[in-house]
């Protein structure tokens, strides 16, 4: 199978509370994963785990390193992390981070690092801004810079943590359009993190609903048609977060 | 102008003068490598307490009879452990576990001075320096440790960058944060004891945070910061020991109040939008 990331039994606790309960899921290569929930359903928590920033406390979390080969998942925090205006770094300096773990000691950014920073800088057409301070772009800007950081290193998977809370409409349309592109034409995989499970059934190609445990995790037609969702959701809610129906997809409701 | 020239030829004359450029230049570059992660990530007042830190374990070492530097240097990098650990563990805010470990240090050290008498005015050239007693063993300790320091910074140059802007993401590309974190003080430590011979205790801090804040105002980049805030910085030292020398000033107190002269500079510049 090409199953990029399998997920068993995994369950994850903060100190004695137990926030995520026996998870079950695969993430097979082109994926694009809307990861959902309330506030506080472990969204987060999950994430971390995927990263390795907080250990399992249970189950297992497996990445198929002969499709991800030495690279790591592709990373991309909330917002710029440094609200540090002052923070003194160039948009170059910013996105060499992506490729530092890659490198051996000592860890020099060479002359061809410094051309795939910029090819991944035109790519998200943001070239010019090469030796801008950090702090003085504007939101969407600082978004694209992180995303070229954590492309920059050629992940084959990227995982997206509530990447547009902070960003306008239009900026989050074209911010979304950037990543279908990628996972269309680059078959990057894509896990994103959104408490926004509304909005985003219009770009994501299958949905993974956490509640502190999996509550649905699969395509939206298959969520669509699901009656067990229209128990857990409710018909209105259930049709509204799978978007079959907004733009003619799918004109009828099979009950 | 001629005048000065002769000042300055003369001061070269004395070999004291001479140490002190060595030595003050090399600790200058040092404190402002390291200024730049300090600052940026808050970490500022890590400096001044390990300075206070420093002032007792001189103590320590005048009690002892003891080399200063060869106590202070793991005495000192184990006091900035301890803040670390008191950060990590103990759920204390990083400044308040500054203020813990600074402070009873420095009580330590006004008790060992006042039980072992006798020694306070050596102490007091600990307090902010004193250029004219740096002796030769002084010299050889500081300039090994310092180019040690400056390349070891240089080394791990990225890393520490990386983690400095955003240390999740470091850990998550699979960067050793809390390796670079302990590295960070044990560097900030060894600068720091070297410099107390210079500027003493009570200035060696502002050696750090002066020099960074300054180019701050101005740079862009982060190695543009570094860059600016080691020219700034040695340029203080050289001047601050001529005049001090001319005028008969304390050394440490005429580079810290040039430093101040340079940011209020660099500050005027940037808010008038000179450049």
């Amino acid at each position: 199978m090409n199953n990029i990331l399998k997920v068993e039994n995994l369950s994850m606790q903060y100190g004695k509370t137990e926030v995520l309960t026996d998870i079950n899921f695969d993430v097979q290569e082109g994926d694009y994963i809307g990861v959902v929930g309330p506030n506080g359903s472990g969204k987060t928590t999950l994430m971390k785990g995927l990263l390795g920033l907080l250990p399992p406390s249970s189950g297992r979390i497996d990445y198929n390193k002969s499709i991800l080969g030495s690279s790591f998942p592709g990373y991309l925090p909330q917002k710029a992390v440094s609200n540090d205006k002052l923070f003194p770094a160039k948009v170059k300096e910013i996105v060499s981070m992506g490729l530092l773990a890659s490198k051996r000691y000592p860890r020099f950014i060479s002359s061809g690092d410094s051309e795939r920073i910029m090819a991944v800088l035109e790519k998200l057409k943001i070239s010019e801004l090469k030796d801008r301070k950090i702090g003085n772009l504007s939101g969407g800007q600082q978004q694209r810079v992180l995303l070229a950081r954590a492309l920059v290193s050629n992940p084959k998977m990227l995982i997206l943590d509530e990447p547009t809370s902070a960003l306008d409409p239009q900026i989050r349309e074209e911010f979304y359009e950037i990543i279908k592109t990628l996972n269309d034409e680059d078959n990057v995989t894509v896990l994103l993190v959104s408490h926004d499970v509304g909005s985003i059934g219009k770009y994501t190609k299958k949905m993974l609903y956490l509640d502190k445990r999996m509550v649905f995790f699969g395509s939206y037609d298959e969520f669509c048609k699901s009656k067990d969702m229209t128990e857990y959701f409710g018909f209105f809610a259930q049709h509204h977060f799978c978007w079959r129906h907004a733009d003619g997809k799918c004109d009828f409701i099979d009950n | 102008m001629e005048n000065v020239i002769s000042l300055i030829i003369e001061s070269l004359k004395y070999d004291f003068i001479l140490k002190a450029l060595l030595v003050g230049t090399l600790i200058s570059i040092c404190c402002s490598f390291l200024g730049i992660f300090l600052v940026l990530k808050k970490h500022s007042m890590i400096g001044d307490g390990l300075a206070h830190v420093s002032f007792a374990t001189v103590a320590i070492a005048l009690l002892l009879s003891a080399s200063p530097l060869l106590v202070s240097i793991p005495l000192v990098i184990l006091a900035s452990f301890l803040i670390l650990k008191l950060n990590e563990k103990a759920d204390l805010h990083g400044d308040a576990a500054i203020g813990l470990v600074s402070s009873f240090a420095v009580a330590a050290g006004v008790l060992i001075s006042s039980v072992a008498k006798g020694f306070n005015v050596d102490l007091f050239s600990y307090l902010f320096g004193s250029i004219l007693v740096i002796g030769d063993m002084d010299v050889i300790l500081s300039v090994i440790l310092s180019v040690v320091v400056i390349i070891v910074i240089v080394f791990f140059y990225n890393d520490l960058f990386a983690v400095t802007y955003d240390e999740e993401f470091s850990r998550v590309i699979g960067l050793r944060t809390r390796t670079m974190n302990y590295l960070i003080s044990v560097l900030t430590s060894i600068t720091i004891v070297l410099g107390i011979r210079v500027v003493g205790t009570m200035l060696i801090s502002s050696m750090i945070i002066f020099p960074t804040v300054t180019a701050l105002q101005l740079s862009k980049g982060f190695k543009s910061t570094i860059l600016i805030s080691s020219l700034v910085s040695v340029t203080c030292v050289l001047i601050g020991v001529f005049v001090s020398f001319g005028f008969n000033l304390p050394t440490g107190a005429t580079i810290v109040g040039l430093n101040a002269v340079c940011f209020a500079v660099f500050f005027t510049i940037k808010k008038l939008n000179l450049i």
